[in-house]
């Protein structure tokens, strides 16, 4: 295998005049999954602030082992194409990966932000409690399945373009909006199905067949409108690059689809 | 509409003792008991009663009795009463028949067909009273061979070891969530784990944050299908983290608590807003495939930074010692297996009555085909669902399993009569209720130390029966299997048990 070569870490003199890496690189060439984390959780743990994953190529995890008590956060750039359950139970970190992304993107995160300059593969924020994800285009299946919310924590999810079947299954709080950019339209199938809490805003159509049946489909009032216009400014900020107009964007019709109960299981049994 | 069930209880109240003092009236959640004032009497209504014991216990002039009720049907080996009472319930409300607890039916108990060796003249049994007797148990997955460098008396390992649970005993308690039973339920367990130097099982409902520092080095923390109140913090203050796939009393189906259980605190737990019904999906959805289990159990093993044995549960169910084998080749460290009497707070009856296998014959098909694939090393195998007692025990240890988990045992400990109403909510006892009248009832420390004497107890047992066996450490009979016969048993049941018959 390979060795890592850590590029000249930047030093950077502190106030108190100790010298500190402000960021660092890692060139992934070849590198297994455990190193490549072992490596990041390292330079975490000197102080580093910012990293940059060269050659990045199917590493699972990244992200995942960053966990300290101090909530220490860090910044990691990722070039090339992660693997599997990246940003899986991020706690706090931003990750920005530029190009695409693969299956399970988010899983169970805690905190922090993604932002994937290209596609997301399935389950994209599954569990997922907190944090925001940004996906430039379109993602697979069964995404944001199990999503959910709690007190101050409401995670957000603004896709680019659209999404495969099961989008939002068994969802149970959080925001995720759907933007049919470029001119994707929405067709999927299953969505919302066993929806019990939180709301997706989709730009465009879907046909009642497309939605499950707990599911209630409305037009967006003020407060929903306020939300999307927020959160599609954060999403333009992100791709700079796309070009986009925000006001173009928010006159199209937009749909808000969210649970018709939070007891979807209220009636089932017999005593 | 008017009821057709008869009452499965009948309650004998003896006036002459009676004192009117009104705590049968106070002790019932289920409003049995009611005071006339013009009478000056109690006046019991049987239909309401579950039968769980708690005023004829409590009663202080000792007036009361709760006897099941004679069945009041002509007698019929095809329709039992409890399949017309059932069906007459569904027929009233169309709804599913929820139950708690584990399968009562009487299906055939293993433990009560083997019996256990013991020395005689030759290899003399020992007095663990006299010599030391090891029941230390080490849970997780041992190399495949070791390397060792010794430079004169020094001894060192060279092979990079996984990471072990270290259990004084080999009895941990089951998964049983804070939310499914009461907080101070869950902390009595915690209590006695630690005390007892074995373990406690969060479940799926989270660990309070205040209690994570005390207990969470004698925690295992579970991440199931509905990934409830867990995140990185949660996983890393734990012994263990334990992959829950299944569940004896209801495999193949998720779970749910109701919104009416889901109180400020067990929301703040289970991260979730307060009220809303906490849904655990049937199947984990990004696990369809051993290949996605192994990354969810690398992804477990990463958010803990490798420091922590990661344990895999599911159902004893026809095939499921082939899964096993994949979830060992997955990576896990530890394999729960729950049988078919393990226990629930809250399932359909139709399932927990119906599904899965006993877990005698389980522990011995997932030891045997272990070792068979020469696998047996990598992960340890922790047995669960219908353990009553420390025979049981050494039974599942000599049929091939490191250690179990108690659950119904340990809640008997604590006062539950296996009344099966835990999904009501309204447990008397204060073991499986969100009711701070009732959960009040429970008493940590009492219950904690009912809990680790019972521990205490069955351990003295075990040496007792080891010593007997002219056996000194626990590991001489794991899968040790010349110690059992069986009694009563057809030979496919023998073979599959891998144990000869009594006399042979």
């Amino acid at each position: 295998m390979a060795r890592a070569h850590l590029a000249d870490p930047h030093m950077k003199k502190t106030a108190q005049g100790e010298e500190r890496m402000e960021t660092a690189e890692i060139d992934a060439t070849n590198m297994e999954t455990k190193e490549l984390n072992g490596r990041l959780r390292d330079l975490m743990l000197l102080g580093v602030q910012k990293i940059a994953l060269r050659n990045v190529c199917g590493q699972r995890y990244i992200g995942t082992r960053l966990y300290n008590p101090e909530r220490r956060k860090v910044e990691i750039e990722i070039f090339g194409t992660p693997g599997n359950d990246l940003a899986a139970f991020l706690f706090g970190h931003k990750i920005t990966v530029h190009g695409n992304a693969q299956d399970g993107v988010g899983n169970t995160m805690d905190d922090g932000e993604v932002v994937v300059e290209g596609r997301a593969g399935d389950v994209l924020g599954f569990s997922m409690r907190g944090g925001k994800i940004f996906v430039r285009d379109s993602v697979g299946y069964r995404t944001a399945l199990h999503m959910k919310e709690y007190e101050d924590k409401r995670p957000v999810l603004v896709i680019g373009g659209t999404s495969q079947d099961f989008l939002g299954e068994y969802m149970a709080g959080g925001i995720v909006i759907l933007l049919g950019l470029g001119g994707k339209s929405h067709k999927g199938n299953f969505i919302g199905n066993g929806m019990h809490g939180g709301v997706i805003y989709l730009r465009g159509r879907v046909e009642r067949a497309q939605v499950g049946s707990q599911v209630e489909i409305s037009p967006l009032d003020g407060a929903d409108r306020e939300i999307v216009d927020h959160y599609v400014s954060e999403f333009i900020e992100r791709f700079p690059e796309l070009g986009l107009n925000k006001e173009e964007i928010l006159k199209d019709e937009f749909m808000r689809l969210s649970p018709r109960s939070k007891r979807p299981y209220g009636k089932l049994y017999a005593y | 509409m008017k009821s057709f069930v008869f009452p499965e209880f009948h309650i004998i109240r003896d006036e002459a003792k009676c004192g009117q003092c009104r705590g049968c009236e106070r002790q019932c959640a289920f409003g049995t008991h009611t005071y006339d004032p013009v009478q000056d009497r109690l006046i019991s209504d049987d239909y309401k009663c579950a039968g769980c014991q708690r005023c004829v216990v409590f009663c202080p002039k000792d007036a009361i009795e709760v006897r099941p009720t004679q069945s009041p049907y002509r007698q019929n080996a095809s329709w039992s009463r409890e399949k017309m009472e059932d069906l007459k319930k569904q027929a009233e409300t169309g709804g599913v028949i929820l139950t708690g607890c584990g399968n009562d039916k009487p299906f055939r108990i293993y433990w009560d067909h083997i019996v256990l060796n013991a020395s005689q003249v030759t290899n003399p049994s020992i007095d663990p009273l006299r010599e030391p007797m090891e029941l230390r148990t080490f849970l997780g997955a041992k190399p495949d061979f070791m390397d060792i460098k010794s430079e004169g008396d020094d001894v060192q390992i060279e092979t990079k070891l996984s990471p072990n649970l270290t259990v004084e005993t080999p009895i941990l308690f089951s998964a049983m969530s804070y939310g499914a039973i009461s907080y101070n339920a869950f902390r009595s367990l915690a209590t006695a784990a630690c005390k007892s130097g074995t373990f406690f099982n969060t479940g799926e409902g989270g660990l309070p944050m205040e209690m994570r520092e005390q207990f969470g080095k004698c925690a295992i923390v579970q991440v199931a299908s509905g990934r409830f109140g867990i995140d990185a913090e949660y996983l890393n203050c734990a012994a263990a983290v334990e992959i829950k796939v299944g569940q004896g009393a209801k495999p193949g189906i998720g779970g749910h608590l109701p919104g009416e259980k889901v109180s400020r605190e067990v929301a703040a737990t289970r991260m979730i807003p307060t009220g809303t019904d906490a849904i655990s999906p049937a199947p984990h959805h990004d696990i369809y495939s051993i290949e996605d289990l192994s990354m969810l159990i690398y992804a477990l093993k990463e958010a803990t930074n490798y420091e922590k044995p990661v344990s895999v549960k599911i159902a004893a169910v026809h095939n499921f010692a082939a899964i096993a084998s994949g979830i060992v080749r997955a990576g896990a460290d530890i394999i729960a297996i729950d049988g078919l009497r393990g226990g629930t707070g809250a399932a359909p009856k139709v399932i927990r009555d119906n599904v899965g296998i006993p877990i005698e014959l389980a522990i011995s098909s997932l030891d045997g085909r272990l070792r068979k694939e020469g696998i047996r090393n990598r992960c340890s195998i922790i047995a669960a669902g219908g353990i009553r007692c420390s025979a049981d025990v050494i039974k599942a240890i000599a049929l091939g399993a490191d250690a179990v988990y108690i659950g119904s045992a340990a809640l008997i400990a604590m006062g539950c009569n296996l009344c099966q109403k835990c999904y009501t909510g309204k447990c008397n006892w204060g073991i499986c209720t969100q009711d701070p009248r009732l959960a009040g009832r429970l008493n940590v420390d009492i219950a904690s130390l009912r809990l680790s004497n019972l521990i205490c107890a069955w351990s003295h047992e075990i040496s007792e029966m080891l010593g007997g066996m002219g056996i000194n450490a626990l590991e001489s009979l794991r899968g040790n299997r010349d110690h059992l016969r069986g009694v009563g048993l057809y030979e496919w049941e023998l073979e599959v048990l891998g144990i000869k018959g009594a006399g042979e």
